[in-house]
């Protein structure tokens, strides 16, 4: 990965999927690699189980909080329904996470797809997998380490 | 430097205040604005929540004029109800200093408006200082203590929804300032603002901003970045980050101080530059400005003044692009929760056609299909007002139909004044008044308000009885019931109560499911 560019990844999917809580591990895990970043996210109605974004940008410098049009290196979708929305905001050779990939996996638990988009997100990043670790442990309260490691290790499994 | 950290801008502000010594902060929730006094209560500082963000201003003042630092912080639209406080208090001044904490909603996130709070600033004359992220919004909250403190004068902090609700990078400064000793100082002439008073300080609040505004061609906290190319750029907030992405070719002035304007360093500045853009969300406060100082620069397309700037707008404007844009996909919108108590009374109110005086709150949200159970909403407390204007002029068949449609916060914020009117010129229908008393504020988060009996810190305090305070103003039939246990109770109260021509206010109390379990804790605990 070139370092002297912004990279932008998307979170998107609808109120109370864990998208807030995603993307506050993965600005954290950039943050601590020593990075710049930016995670802009929509907060208020979109409490009541509208459609919620969280743009998260990392590099040298970064600048605009929010992704340009058509510039997004990784889309991270977990409702399936909210892909045409954010279709427009990919590169035209950026990397789609979808929540359809997940259905033929078990995962230790349901809600914790969040945590396993970001495991497979992991495999094209430059940040080693303890450091993941280290921050989904920091992040989460201990009853839902092992859940959240076991599902962050599903994700990154499935891309070789 | 200390520890760098990663702090959303509203965390940043919370924490700038706690290191600028400020004694106490107050607020009433709104996107985007709540979560500073909530961290800024997490984190050690004096914090609460305030009836309406008019009582916060005024309390903000007090402590002001104890000769403490103060900080009140509120949305937008919240600074209309605070208005009052803040044009006198720009002539009073202060002793200690204060700090109005604004946040704007370009691009309507979660707000009824989107007005553009930098106008208060001229209205008022009161200083605006606008942060872009987070580092700035830590830098500028102790900027403005610091002016405020130096001019006696109340500052505005204004925040936009992307300065406040992103997160990056903090390198707190280490030098924490003491909290100054509150001490009275009898001021009369300073702080009674009869008219005599009030015409001297009118002259002095004048010669205070021409002073603000010689300090901020000099040492004031703008930015400059020579460019490359011959464009040169004028802008502030977050709109100067969106333009310096899209056009990193050009020089920039990035102004930390939008008022008073440094209309020297301003027009220094485009004076060699072969073309010129001011870059500026929301209204063209900078370009007007700038314009009738001399400083020959464009008007921006109309349509780039709606809705959030972006990289692409900016780059739109740089090219002279007016082309119409392509819309964004809508998402899905969002709506009541699935058996949310609120879905009950609106289920009953859209059964018998009634005309809904709607208010803010998430109960907004039956407005929206299926339910489209709400005929209007303009602003917290509207309900009650427009509810009773209807019943006054429309045909009796009509104004029989209107009930008007309120939530506990939003009644504990601006309801009270409303339901004296209805005492005080009842229309010759009656009128019927439903609080919506889910015992929290939801919309915003789940804060706490006078009637929740909880502070800010879900600490206990003196619960305010809607029901009874409705009796003292002289409502005769006043109910309290379980809209999702008592939905049949509450169709035959209502319906009885439109065919009467009395007051009849109806309280439907059932916590918020998100909020039951918290609730249920707090009540643990206390």
């Amino acid at each position: 990965m070139k370092t002297n560019k912004t990279t932008n990844i998307r979170i998107a999917g609808l109120g109370g999927m864990g998208i807030i809580k995603s993307s506050q591990v993965l600005a954290e895990v950039l943050f601590r690699a020593g990075y710049d970043v930016k995670k802009a996210e929509v907060h208020g109605m979109s409490q009541r189980g509208g459609s919620v974004t969280s743009d998260i940008r990392f590099g040298t410098e970064v600048l605009s909080p929010m992704i340009p049009n058509a510039e997004t290196d990784f889309l991270l979708i977990l409702a399936p329904e909210e892909i045409d929305i954010h279709r427009p905001a990919l590169r035209p050779n950026g990397v789609l996470i979808n929540a359809q990939s997940f259905d033929a996996v078990t995962l230790p638990n349901k809600k914790s797809l969040n945590i396993a988009m970001l495991g497979t997100l992991s495999r094209y990043l430059e940040i080693p997998v303890e450091a993941w670790n280290k921050t989904i442990c920091d992040i989460f309260p201990e009853k839902l380490h092992a859940i959240n490691l076991a599902s962050f290790e599903v994700g990154r499994n499935m891309v070789k | 430097m200390a520890e760098r950290q990663l702090l959303s801008g509203n965390e940043a502000v919370a924490l700038g205040a706690l290191h600028a010594g400020c004694a106490r902060g107050t607020g009433y929730p709104g996107t985007p604005s709540t979560e500073i006094l909530e961290n800024f209560d997490l984190i050690g500082g004096e914090a609460e929540w305030a009836p309406n963000e008019k009582v916060a201003a005024e309390v903000a003042l007090g402590v002001a004029f104890a000769g403490a630092r103060a900080m009140v912080t509120m949305k937008h639209v919240g600074l209309n109800v605070a208005s009052d406080v803040l044009f006198t208090a720009a002539y009073s001044g202060v002793q200690g200093a204060l700090v109005f904490v604004v946040a704007d909603d370009p691009g309507l996130a979660s707000s009824q408006d989107e007005q553009d709070t930098r106008r208060y600033g001229i209205a008022a004359g009161v200083p605006i200082i606008e942060p872009a992220d987070s580092q700035e919004s830590y830098d500028f909250i102790r900027l403005a203590f610091t002016v405020s403190a130096r001019w006696k004068t109340p500052v505005i902090l204004r925040m936009t929804t992307r300065v406040s609700h992103t997160t990056s990078i903090v390198r707190p400064v280490d030098v924490v300032e003491p909290r100054a000793t509150p001490h009275f100082v009898r001021d009369i002439p300073g702080r009674v603002m009869i008219p005599g008073h009030a015409r001297i300080k009118h002259k002095a609040l004048r010669a205070k901003l021409a002073e603000i505004q010689e300090w901020c061609e000099t040492e004031g906290p703008h930015i400059l970045f020579p460019g490359q190319s011959g464009i040169g750029i004028v802008s502030s907030g977050v709109a100067s980050v969106h333009a310096r992405e899209a056009c990193p070719e050009a020089a920039f002035l990035k102004l930390g101080m939008t008022y008073p304007l440094p209309f020297k360093l301003i027009l220094n500045f485009l004076k060699d530059k072969a073309q010129r853009f001011v870059i500026e969300e929301n209204d063209p406060f900078l370009v007007e400005q700038i314009r009738a100082a001399g400083g020959d620069v464009p008007w921006n397309p109309e349509p780039y003044r709606m809705g959030e700037l972006t990289v692409d707008r900016v780059r739109r404007i740089i090219k002279g692009d007016t082309t119409p844009e392509t819309p964004l996909p809508k998402g899905r919108p969002p709506r009541l929760c699935n058996a949310c108590p609120h879905g009950y009374v609106f289920e009953i109110l859209k059964k018998h056609d009634c005309i809904v005086s709607g208010d803010i709150g998430c109960y907004t949200l039956a407005a929206l299909p299926p339910l489209s159970a709400m005929d209007s909403q303009i602003c917290m407390g509207a309900s009650i007002g427009i509810g009773l204007g209807l019943r006054h002029v429309l045909p009796e068949v009509e104004a029989r139909r209107v009930v008007s449609v309120i939530g506990d916060s939003t009644f504990m914020h601006s309801g009270l004044t409303g339901v004296a009117e209805m005492v005080f010129n009842p229309p010759p229908t009656g009128h019927v008044l439903i609080v919506l008393d889910n015992l929290t504020t939801a919309m915003t988060g789940q804060q706490e308000h006078p009637a929740t009996g909880r502070r800010l810190d879900h600490t206990p305090t003196t619960r305010i009885m809607i029901e009874e305070v409705v009796r003292a103003m002289g409502i005769k039939n006043v109910t309290v019931l379980d809209p999702v246990r008592q939905t049949a109770e509450l169709e035959d109260i209502l319906t009885k109560a439109l065919k009467t021509n009395e007051l009849t206010v109806i309280v439907c109390r059932q916590p918020c499911l998100l909020a039951a379990g918290r609730i249920r804790s707090y009540e643990q605990k206390a």
